[in-house]
């Protein structure tokens, strides 16, 4: 039976009806916070066909999983989408409600959180269960200052950050409840004319593995074409601080920073860049940080592991040739 | 149609682009000092006033910039001003400082403050503000105002009584159209905030400017707030850096990459 008072996980679904990546992640989030709080774990789906998505969300932990089905919900539209899920947390009573922080999560929990009058923290990257209410940890002030939100009232929604937990396991042996929730979906106000893709020529920000960033200290556009050389090197992508972008040296979507792209990377090359907090916020998951940098006193080194007190354009060509020499090209 | 009436909402924050030590953390107090930054407007936020100001170059009307703050600088709001818009309304009072302020209250006082200054047909925000980056307070001022809205805009066209708006994506944009009145919150896909010439900055002083108090319109911005800190902290994220020398700089970037062979990262 759905019980009141549970976490609830707002499933994102793809395109073919199946839960994605963020949600197992919040369902695995989800468990613990349901564990030490003594509270059930559940979840929501809205979409054309939602029986093998529920399927899926009571495998991997969902007591109970509330959907709303009809043809409407086809594609995401944020009127039809809040009007269903308002329903849907007025039917199951829970005291949280955890959404992923991914382009459709941004667009749909403020609108959701406002339209239920409740507390929400976006881009949470840790949760926790104090006292029975949800405590989320957000970064703010570029990652300047870490701060607990806590709601007053319920339920409080967080929109959690890709990768904040570790993804449920699935065990088709659970068993669950499936609630269907009756929704009248509103008028449609907006009309979404497709979506254009753009031509990737270079590897995207957020999925380099390796990426090279250069900072005010280059000087000019020339300085990214020897960037771009090290980055073909190491199969990764060329990014920018602020600086650069403003002056127009480099496109404002390579732009890295809490202004720009949130990256992770496994390694980050930061070239010519002192370190405004605004920057370092956007690049603080990446996994190995190096520096290059002529100023020693320059803050990129506090939050480098590897680092270069020089030039860059003295710098950078050794690098290159060697990683050349290493990697037999 | 009549003059198409903009809004722009903005946001004054400590300089995004100070380093870290300009924000000081005082766990006590649950607050953020910023030492030796001036306040800037949010840069989404001048994405947003840029969108406008295309706007407005395209269809014509006129562009009101609305804040909600305590202490805000003026010359921040006159030079802002001075890059196109026409008139300015501020809620100023201690109560709105932004610690004292949640995501609810902020986009509650917008939403009277849109209420005895308006009507607006187009109202921009930006997609997020630089100090919290929550991204609540335009698309939660649309659900007050029970309009509709489109987020994180690249592009931002009106004609006649339609909105055409291109949101960014991942890897590409959408096309969404609306009819007015719509909010839609603008990205820096839109381009930067011109510079104003010293004359506009001039001339800006002589623009319309209203201030509010909470209570002008009736609202108490304490009692609005839902999401409280009640914890804050400076984040550790200093990392122990290894230093590379070498003979020269060019030697030193060689034993760079030799270092990051050894220890597996390439």
């Amino acid at each position: 039976m759905a019980e009141k008072e549970g976490i609830l996980v707002i499933a994102e679904l793809s395109p073919a009806g199946a839960p994605d990546a963020v949600t197992l992640e919040l369902l695995g989030l989800g468990a613990r916070l349901a564990a030490s709080s003594g509270k059930q774990l559940q979840a929501a789906a809205v979409g054309i066909d939602t029986a093998s998505a529920a399927a899926t969300l009571i495998a991997s932990g969902a007591a109970a999983v509330f959907t709303v089905e009809g043809s409407a919900y086809a594609a995401y539209d944020p009127d039809l989408h809040v009007t269903a899920l308002e329903k849907v947390v007025e039917e199951a009573g829970p005291s949280a409600v955890l959404v992923g922080n991914t382009t459709v999560g941004q667009d749909l929990v403020p609108r959701l959180a406002f339209a239920l009058k409740a507390g929400l923290t976006t881009d949470a990257v840790s949760l926790e269960m104090k006292g029975g209410a949800l405590a989320s940890t957000k970064p703010v002030y570029g990652g300047n200052a870490m701060a607990v939100f806590v709601s007053r009232g319920k339920p409080a929604l967080a929109s959690v950050r890709p990768g904040a937990g570790d993804p449920a396991k699935p065990d088709a042996s659970r068993t669950g409840e499936t609630v269907k929730v009756d929704v009248e979906a509103p008028s449609p106000r907006l009309s979404f004319g497709g979506k254009v893709l753009e031509e990737g020529g270079d590897v995207r920000l957020e999925e380099a593995r390796v990426i090279v960033s250069g900072g005010r200290g280059l000087g000019g556009a020339e300085g990214f074409e020897q960037l771009r050389e090290l980055a073909r090197l190491l199969g990764g992508a060329v990014g920018a601080s602020r600086p650069p972008v403003d002056a127009g040296w480099w496109p404002s979507t390579q732009q890295v920073g809490i202004t720009g792209k949130i990256v992770s990377p496994e390694v980050y090359v930061a070239v010519a860049i002192s370190g405004s907090s605004q920057h370092l916020s956007g690049i603080s998951d990446s996994r190995v940080i190096v520096a290059i940098n002529k100023d020693p006193e320059a803050y990129i080194f506090k939050v480098s592991d590897y680092g270069v007190v020089g030039e860059w354009q003295q710098v950078l060509p050794g690098l290159s040739s060697r990683i050349r020499e290493i990697l037999g090209v | 149609m009549a003059e198409l009436n903009i809004l722009v909402c903005v946001k004054q924050v400590p300089d995004p682009e100070g380093p870290p030590s300009a924000f000081e953390v005082d766990s006590a107090a649950r607050k953020v000092t910023p030492k030796g930054i001036p306040p800037v407007l949010s840069p989404f936020d001048e994405n947003a006033l840029e969108a406008a100001i295309r706007v407005k170059e395209a269809a014509g009307g006129s562009i009101t910039m609305l804040s909600v703050g305590n202490n805000l600088s003026k010359a921040v709001m006159l030079k802002a001003l001075a890059s196109g818009a026409d008139r300015l309304v501020t809620v100023e009072d201690p109560s709105c400082d932004q610690e004292g302020l949640d995501a609810f209250a902020t986009a509650s006082l917008l939403a009277a403050a849109v209420r005895k200054a308006g009507p607006f047909d187009l109202i921009l925000t930006g997609r997020q503000a630089a100090d919290t980056n929550a991204g609540q307070v335009g698309l939660g001022l649309a659900q007050l105002l029970s309009i509709p809205a489109v987020s994180v805009a690249g592009k931002v066209e009106v004609n006649g009584g339609t909105a055409r708006v291109e949101t960014v994506l991942p890897d590409g944009y959408e096309v969404v159209e609306a009819s007015l009145p719509l909010l839609v919150t603008v990205s820096h896909e839109v381009g930067d905030l011109r510079y104003p010439s010293l004359m506009a900055i001039k001339k800006a002083k002589t623009l319309p400017m209203e201030t509010f108090k909470p209570a002008d319109l009736g609202m108490e911005p304490g009692s609005l707030v839902i999401n409280e800190i009640t914890e804050l902290t400076a984040p550790n994220r200093e990392r122990r850096c290894r230093l590379v020398e070498g003979e020269s700089p060019e030697d030193a970037g060689a034993k760079l990459a030799a270092l990051l062979k050894e220890d597996k990262i390439i």
